[in-house]
C-alpha cells in the first residue's frame, strides 16, 4: 500500500479543482457534438474496426503450421515438446490413477494396479497429522472418505496427477525466474510487466494458443496451467527475497559468504516461509486451471462438472464439484500448514520418525493390504454412495414448488434492472463512454492515466469488440455492486466482533480457494441458464474480497483515535461516519478493485451458462479453434480489467495523498 | 584532522593501531567519480541537497587501538551505523582510506575481502539477524560452516561459544523460542565463533529492555576482560557509552565532532553540541578520584580506607561519606599513598560542579 502510494506521487499528480472543471466542460462539449454531430460519433463506423483478430490468428496459424526454425518445422518442435512433457503426466497418472495395462483390443487387462486409495489417502492423512495436528488430519480424512465413497477417487487422482506435475514445473520455473528478477532490476521490470498482463488475461485465453501449438490433450493443458500458475510463484519469490532483513544479509556477508552461499544458506532459507505462501497460491491456481483445462483434454473432475453442466445434470455436477472442493481443501490446508511449518525450524521429538520414512512404510503396508483385500484397492461399486438423485430431485422440487417465486424474481431482475442497464450501455455513444472514462482518469490520476485509459479503450474499439465489451461491463457493474453491497456491511459487522474473525477468515479463505467452475452449479440450480445465473455466480465469487477488505478497512483506525472519540462522547454512528469510514476509504477502494478483478476472472467462466459478452466470444473461439479471436477477445477483457484497476488504484492513492497533505499542513 | 582534540596523543602510552580510518566519506547518491569531480570535500550542505546527495559520513578520521573499546556515539541519522559498515565494506565508502591491521581494505578484491571478513571480523547486529531456520548451534556454527570447517569441529567450537555466553543446554532451541536477551547472546556467540581480532557491535542492546540491557552490558565487559578484542561499538545511548568505552567518538550529522575518554568529553566538550549532550551526565560517574586529590598533611592518619586513583567518584562515594578518617588515594602502580581525598572538592563533584 505504502509503496504504491509513494510511487504514485510523481507519476500522476492528482488534478486540482480548476482543470477538473475544464475536463468536465470538455465532456459536456463532446456530448453536444455527439447529439448534433455525425453518426459515427455515436455508433462505431466500419472504417474504425480493423480485422486484428484475423491477422493475429493467421500469423499464429502460420507460425504453428508452416514456420520452421533452421529447417525444423515449429509444428514438429512443439509436438515433440508436447510428447516430452506428456511423459511425467502419464507417469503420474499411471502411478496414482490408472495403473499399467497389457494386451490389446478386447483383451486389455490391468497388469499393475495404481497406488491404492488406502495408500494415497493414508499419505495425505499422515502428512496432515504431522504438519497440522489432529484437526487437520480429521479434515483430510473426511475429504478422502468423501472422494472414495462417492466414486470420485479415480478422477480426483487424474486431476491430482495434473496438479502435481504442473505445480512442480511452475514452482521450479517460478523460483528460478523469481531469483533472477530479484538479482536484476531489468529482468524484474520485464517479468513484472508481463506478469501484470498475464494475471488479467482471462483463463480461457491461455487455452486457445496452447491448444493450437500442442494439440488437444494433457500436455496442452499442462502448458496452459503452468503459464497461468507461474505469476504468483515469481511474484512471491521476489517479495520473499526482498523481505529478508538487511541485517540478516549483512550477517551473511560478514561471515564471508560468497554470492552463492548467501543465496542458498541465508536468503532462501530465511525467505522460505513467504515463498511457501506463493507455493500455496500456485497450487490453488493450478487446481483452478486444471479444472478449466478439462475443456482441452485434461480430464479428471473438471470434465465431470463440464459434462454435467452441458447435460444440465445438476446432481452429478454438484457431486463432482464437491469432489473438487474436497481436493481443494486438502491441497490448501496441507500446503498452508507446510508454509507455517517452514516459518521456523523444528526438531523431531525423541522417538519420532522422520516423515518420509513413515510415509514409505505406510505405502508398502497399504499396497500389501490392497493386494490381499481388493476393497482397499478399488472401492466396490455396490458400496458407492450417490446423492445425485437427491440433488436432481431437490432441483425438480425447487422448480415445482418455488418456480413462481424464483421466476418472478428472475423476470423482475431481468426486465426491471438488468435489461435497462444493458440497453443503456449498449446504446451509449462510444465516444461519450470513452470521454467519461477520460474525465474519471483526469480527476483521479492525471494526463498519463488519461492516455493509458483511452488507449486501452481504443484497443477494444479498433478490434471490433466494443459491443461484447459493453455487455461484459454491464454484468460486471451489477455483480460488483451487489458484491460490495453485500460484502462491505458484513465486513464492517465482523470488524467489531474480533472473536468471529478467525472463523470468518477460514470461510473466506475456503471460498477463495474453490475453483471458479464450482460456483456455477448453485446458480444454475436455482436460475437455469442465462444472465441472472451468471450474475449470481460472479457475485458469489466476488463477495469474499469485499467482506475481507471491509473487515480490514474498518479495523484500520488507530485504537488511540477511537478511544479519543469515545471519550469525546461520539455515538457509534458518529464514530463510523467521522472516524472509521474516512480512515478505511483507501482500503475500501482497493477492496472494490480486488472485487472487480475477481469478478472479471469469474465472468469468463460464467460464459459457460450462456452470457453474450467477451467471455462468450472467447469460449466460441476456443470451441472453433479460432486463435486470433480467442486471444484478442481475451486481451479486451484484460483491457477492461486494467482500466478499472488503473482508475481505482489512482483514486485510492489520491485519497491517501490528500490525507497525507492535510496532515502535514 | 588536528582540529579534533584527543585523536592521537591523548592516550599516554601508544598502542598498536588496528583500524586506521582517514578522510572517510560516504555520500549516498554520488559515485566516487562524481564526488571527486565536484570536489565534494569542499561543498556545503546546500550543495549536497541540490545535487540530491546525502552525506552520511563526512570526512571521518580516527584510529582504533588493539584491545580498546572504541564507541561511536550519535543520534539516529548521525551516520554512526554507516561508518561501522564502511569499516567492513558492507557499505562501499565514497572516498577515503581504511586500513585493517595494515591491509588497505578499500583496495581489496572481492575474494580478499571475503577472506578478511572470515578471518578477522565479527559483527553483532541490532536486531540479532539470526537465521530462523537454524537452531542455536546451527546459528553459532554458521560462520564456520561458510568457511568449510567440518561438522564436528565447527559444532564443538560453537558449543564452546554457547557456554561462553551462558546458554548451555539451549543448543537445540530455535531463535523464536528464545527471549530477546537470549537471542542477542546467540548473536554475540556467533560473532565470536571464528575468533576474530576485530569485533563490531552495531547498537547490540538497543532493542532490549532496560534490565536485560544492563545485564548484557555487564556480560560484554566480562567477555572483553577475558578476550581483549579490538571493539568498535555503536550506540545512541551516552550512559551505555560511558559504561563500557575506553574512548568515545561523538558524531553529529555525519561528522565526528570529538574523540576522547568519557571524562574528556564531559570536562572539556569540544563544542556546544557535545556540551549539551553531556550536560546531564553526572560528573561523579566519569571523574576519577585523582582529580580531587590533596597533599598529605601531618594530621592525616592511615587509619582510613584507601582507593586506587582510577576509581570513579560515584563508585567510592559511600565509602568516603561513611569513613571517619580521611580516605587515602594510592599511587597508580604501587601501594603507597599519593595523597588524600579533598572532601570539599569531592562534595563539589558529587553536587555536579567542577572540582575547583
Amino acid at each position: 500500500m505504502h509503496d504504491s502510494v509513494t510511487r504514485a506521487i510523481p507519476a500522476s499528480a492528482p488534478t486540482s479543482r480548476k482543470p477538473r472543471l475544464h475536463s468536465a466542460m470538455a465532456l459536456a462539449a463532446l456530448a453536444v457534438a455527439v447529439f448534433f454531430g455525425p453518426v459515427w460519433l455515436t455508433v462505431i463506423p466500419a472504417w474504425l474496426e480493423f480485422p486484428v483478430a484475423t491477422v493475429v490468428g493467421d500469423a499464429i496459424n502460420w507460425f504453428a503450421r508452416e514456420a520452421s526454425i533452421g529447417g525444423l518445422a515449429v509444428k514438429d518442435i512443439t509436438r515433440l515438446f508436447a510428447e516430452f512433457i506428456d511423459r511425467p503426466i502419464q507417469g503420474a497418472v499411471v502411478l496414482l490413477a490408472d495403473g499399467l495395462f497389457s494386451g490389446r483390443g478386447l483383451d486389455v487387462k490391468q497388469s499393475v494396479p495404481p497406488l491404492s486409495w488406502l495408500a494415497i489417502g493414508g499419505v495425505a492423512v499422515i502428512t496432515a497429522w504431522r504438519l497440522g495436528g489432529r484437526s487437520l488430519a480429521f479434515t483430510v480424512t473426511i475429504c478422502v472418505g468423501f472422494l472414495v465413497l462417492f466414486g470420485l477417487w479415480q478422477n480426483a487422482m487424474v486431476t491430482l496427477s495434473n496438479v502435481l506435475v504442473s505445480v512442480f514445473i511452475a514452482a521450479a520455473l517460478g523460483l528460478a525466474l523469481g531469483i533472477w528478477s530479484f538479482r536484476s532490476t531489468q529482468v524484474e521490470n520485464i517479468t513484472r510487466a508481463i506478469m501484470n498482463v498475464m494475471q488479467t488475461v482471462p483463463i480461457f485465453s491461455y487455452l486457445v494458443p496452447t491448444l493450437l501449438l500442442f494439440g488437444y490433450g494433457p500436455s496442452a493443458a499442462l502448458v496452459a496451467t503452468v503459464a497461468y500458475a507461474l505469476p504468483p510463484m515469481v511474484h512471491n519469490t521476489v517479495l520473499a527475497l526482498k523481505s529478508v532483513p538487511a541485517e540478516t544479509i549483512e550477517c551473511g556477508r560478514m561471515a564471508g559468504c560468497t554470492r552463492r552461499q548467501l543465496l542458498w544458506q541465508v536468503q532462501l532459507p530465511t525467505a522460505l516461509s513467504k515463498i511457501a505462501v506463493g507455493l500455496n497460491q500456485t497450487i490453488m491456481m493450478t487446481l483452478n486451471m486444471v479444472i478449466i483445462a478439462s475443456m482441452i483434454g485434461a480430464g479428471g473432475l473438471g470434465f465431470d462438472v463440464l459434462k454435467a453442466l452441458r447435460k444440465l445434470d445438476i446432481g452429478s455436477g454438484l457431486e463432482a464439484g464437491m469432489g473438487i472442493v474436497a481436493l481443494a481443501v486438502v491441497l490448501d490446508r496441507v500446503s498452508q500448514a507446510a508454509a507455517k511449518r517452514a516459518a521456523h525450524g523444528k526438531h523431531l521429538q525423541p522417538g519420532q520418525q522422520p516423515l518420509w520414512r513413515l510415509l514409505a512404510v505406510w505405502i508398502v503396508a497399504a499396497t500389501v493390504i490392497a493386494w490381499l483385500l481388493p476393497l482397499a484397492q478399488l472401492w466396490p461399486k455396490a458400496y458407492l454412495i450417490s446423492t445425485a438423485a437427491f440433488w436432481n430431485n431437490l432441483v425438480s422440487w425447487i422448480n415445482q414448488e418455488w418456480f413462481d417465486v424464483l421466476d418472478a424474481f428472475r423476470t423482475f431482475a431481468l426486465l426491471q434492472v438488468m435489461r435497462p442497464i444493458r440497453d443503456f450501455l449498449a446504446a451509449a455513444p462510444w465516444t461519450l463512454v470513452i470521454g467519461a472514462l477520460a474525465v474519471a482518469a483526469h480527476w483521479t490520476g492525471g494526463l498519463r492515466l488519461v492516455i493509458y485509459t483511452v488507449s486501452l479503450a481504443l484497443f477494444i474499439v479498433l478490434t471490433g469488440y466494443w459491443g461484447p465489451a459493453m455487455n461484459s461491463l454491464y454484468l460486471i457493474l451489477i455483480a460488483v455492486t451487489l458484491a460490495v453491497l453485500i460484502g462491505f456491511p458484513i465486513g464492517f459487522w465482523l470488524a467489531s466482533r474480533p472473536r468471529l474473525q478467525t472463523a470468518a477468515n477460514l470461510v473466506l479463505d475456503t471460498l477463495q480457494t474453490l475453483p471458479t467452475l464450482v460456483y456455477l452449479l448453485p446458480a444454475v440450480m436455482l436460475f437455469r441458464i442465462g444472465d441472472v445465473s451468471a450474475i449470481v455466480a460472479v457475485t458469489l465469487y466476488a463477495v469474499a474480497p469485499a467482506v475481507r477488505y471491509g473487515m480490514v478497512g474498518m479495523s484500520q483506525v488507530p485504537h488511540a483515535r477511537l478511544e479519543a472519540a469515545e471519550i469525546s462522547g461520539c455515538s457509534r454512528w458518529q464514530t463510523l461516519i467521522w472516524l472509521r469510514l474516512p480512515a478505511a476509504w483507501p482500503t475500501l477502494l482497493i477492496g472494490i478493485n480486488q472485487t472487480i478483478m475477481m469478478a472479471f476472472s469469474m465472468l469468463i467462466i460464467a460464459a459457460l451458462v450462456g452470457t453474450k459478452d467477451l467471455g462468450q466470444e472467447v469460449l466460441i473461439a476456443l470451441n472453433r479453434s479460432q486463435v486470433g479471436e480467442g486471444i484478442i477477445a481475451g486481451l479486451c477483457v484484460a483491457c477492461l480489467a486494467l482500466i478499472a484497476d488503473g482508475l481505482l488504484k489512482a483514486a485510492a492513492a489520491n485519497t491517501a495523498i490528500q490525507r497525507h497533505r492535510k496532515n502535514s499542513l | 584532522m588536528t582540529s579534533i582534540p584527543g585523536t592521537e596523543a591523548q592516550h599516554g602510552r601508544q598502542r598498536e593501531v588496528i583500524v586506521q580510518c582517514r578522510n572517510l566519506w560516504k555520500v549516498f547518491g554520488a559515485t566516487k567519480h562524481a564526488f571527486e569531480r565536484a570536489d565534494g570535500a569542499h561543498l556545503s550542505v546546500e550543495d549536497f541537497t541540490r545535487k540530491g546527495w546525502t552525506a552520511a559520513v563526512r570526512n571521518a578520521s580516527f584510529d582504533v587501538h588493539r584491545a580498546e573499546v572504541f564507541v561511536i556515539m550519535g543520534l539516529s541519522g548521525s551516520g554512526k551505523s554507516t561508518i561501522v559498515r564502511c569499516l567492513s565494506r558492507l557499505i562501499e565508502p565514497t572516498t577515503g582510506q581504511v586500513q585493517v591491521e595494515g591491509q588497505d581494505l578499500l583496495a581489496a578484491s572481492e575474494s580478499e575481502l571475503i577472506k578478511t571478513r572470515r578471518s578477522k571480523m565479527g559483527m553483532v547486529f541490532q536486531h540479532f539477524a539470526l537465521l530462523p531456520n537454524r537452531d542455536v548451534l546451527g546459528n553459532v556454527a554458521f560462520p564456520l560452516q561458510v568457511q568449510g570447517v567440518d561438522r564436528t569441529t565447527r559444532e564443538a567450537r560453537a558449543a564452546e561459544m554457547i557456554s561462553l555466553v551462558g546458554l548451555e543446554g539451549r543448543e537445540n532451541h530455535f531463535p523464536d523460542e528464545l527471549s530477546g536477551g537470549q537471542q542477542q547472546r546467540i548473536g554475540i556467540a556467533r560473532s565470536l565463533a571464528t575468533d576474530p581480532s576485530l569485533w563490531f557491535l552495531d547498537e547490540p542492546f538497543s532493542a532490549l529492555d532496560p534490565l536485560i540491557r544492563a545485564d548484557l552490558q555487564d556480560e560484554l565487559i566480562r567477555l572483553q576482560s577475558q578476550l581483549h578484542k579490538t571493539v568498535v561499538f555503536i550506540t545512541h545511548d551516552l550512559d551505555e557509552a560511558i559504561k563500557i568505552a575506553d574512548r568515545i567518538a561523538i558524531m553529529d550529522q555525519g561528522q565526528i565532532v570529538q574523540i576522547g575518554s568519557p571524562a574528556d568529553l564531559i570536562l572539556n566538550p569540544a563544542n556546544d553540541y557535545v556540551a549539551r549532550f553531556t550536560r546531564n551526565v553526572h560528573r561523579s560517574r566519569v571523574i576519577s578520584v585523582d582529580t580531587v586529590l590533596r597533599e598529605t598533611t601531618p594530621s592525616d592518619t592511615t587509619a582510613g580506607p584507601a582507593v586506587r586513583p582510577t576509581e570513579r567518584i560515584a563508585d567510592v562515594a559511600s565509602l568516603v561519606v561513611e569513613s571517619e578518617h580521611p580516605v587515602a588515594v594510592l599511587h597508580p602502580h604501587a601501594d603507597t599513598v599519593a595523597g588524600y581525598i579533598d572532601r570539599e572538592k569531592f562534595v563539589r563533584v558529587l553536587a555536579g560542579l567542577d572540582p575547583q
